[in-house]
């Protein structure tokens, strides 16, 4: 069962530029990311974050989010889906960085949980 | 009392016309203690549950409440959007079984709780919707009982959303999602109790 990650910003810049921060110590690790509203405006938007779960290859997805109501759609996106997501209430750089390269580097899903577990913040 | 087809149209469509007529008001609210957009998010999703409904020719109550959480849950751009969502999704299918209008918006509220966590005294949506459903129990809901539920909000400490964040200066402002819960209820009184 292959592990990839989903981030979810409420700025489009930023949902990209963490894509970029790590994809760079994780290249092999599907990374999907969503960030604003449809217009490109800040927010969430239920299609983009939709779309950022749909189109992740990976068979079971770690999601990150920076506020609130990024997680309230990823719940609502989760809810529809049949893939096995879980959204983690962690930092959202550093968690959505920890769980790219532990995947990149071969981990187990125990070992990730447990790295994660103290990057709770929220 | 029931909650028919047509009555949940003109709800819906009174809801509208309220958010579109307070947007600034709202998104003045939310500039306060959030990021200033409660107004012009909740003027774009319930333009989009309008335009939706207005498509319906033959409402039934069910696919009504299912289209206001479609258009809400794709239009709404903040955290509301998931709110009202969750709430009309738990209303359309909570629909299917009964039309009695306090078991719908207890539904309603049961959907908010679920997806924000949020309880009574967090200062959000829920402390307008608690109360309504109480007062919906004993066919009791007026306007002066929704003012007095949305004013509650002012001195409490927001515990849930954005508003969180800024701590004790949350204290003495209005919470943006219990106001326009307020008209939301408004409505419901205006074509649905009156």
């Amino acid at each position: 069962m292959t592990m990839g990650v989903v981030i979810a910003s409420h700025v489009d810049k930023i949902a990209e530029g963490v894509y970029q921060l790590i994809k760079e110590s994780a290249p092999d690790v599907s990374i999907t990311y969503a960030g604003g509203t449809d217009d490109g405006d800040v927010g969430s938007s239920y299609e983009l974050i939709e779309a950022a779960i749909n189109n992740n290859e990976a068979d079971e997805l770690y999601c990150f989010y920076d506020l609130g109501s990024a997680k309230m759609t990823l719940d609502m996106v989760s809810d529809m889906s049949d893939k096995p997501i879980t959204i983690f209430d962690a930092a959202f750089i550093e968690g959505a960085y920890t769980a790219s390269v532990l995947i990149q580097g071969g981990y187990k899903k125990e070992e990730i949980d447990a790295q994660l577990a103290p990057l709770k913040i929220k | 009392m029931e909650l028919t087809g047509d009555k949940a149209k003109a709800w819906l469509l009174n809801f509208e016309a309220k958010i579109q007529e307070h947007k600034a008001y709202l998104s003045d609210l939310d500039q306060a203690i959030g990021d200033g957009d409660h107004g012009s998010n909740m003027a774009r999703g319930t333009e989009a549950v309008k335009v939706n409904l207005e498509k319906i020719a033959e409402p039934e109550t069910a696919e009504v409440l299912k289209q206001a959480a479609m258009a809400l849950i794709s239009k709404v751009g903040g955290a509301s959007g998931p709110l009202y969502g969750s709430a009309f999704m738990q209303m359309a299918k909570t629909a299917k079984e009964t039309t009695d209008i306090h078991e719908l918006i207890e539904a309603g509220l049961e959907g908010i709780k679920h997806r924000g966590k949020a309880d009574v005294g967090d200062k959000t949506m829920v402390d307008t919707w608690a109360p309504v459903v109480e007062a919906l129990a004993k066919d009791a809901l007026t306007n002066e009982a929704i003012t007095q539920a949305v004013d509650a909000t002012k001195p409490l400490k927001a515990k849930k959303g954005r508003a969180s964040y800024v701590g004790e200066r949350s204290i003495g402002a209005l919470d943006p999602g219990a106001v326009s819960s307020g008209y939301l209820f408004t409505a419901l009184v205006e074509e649905v109790l009156q």
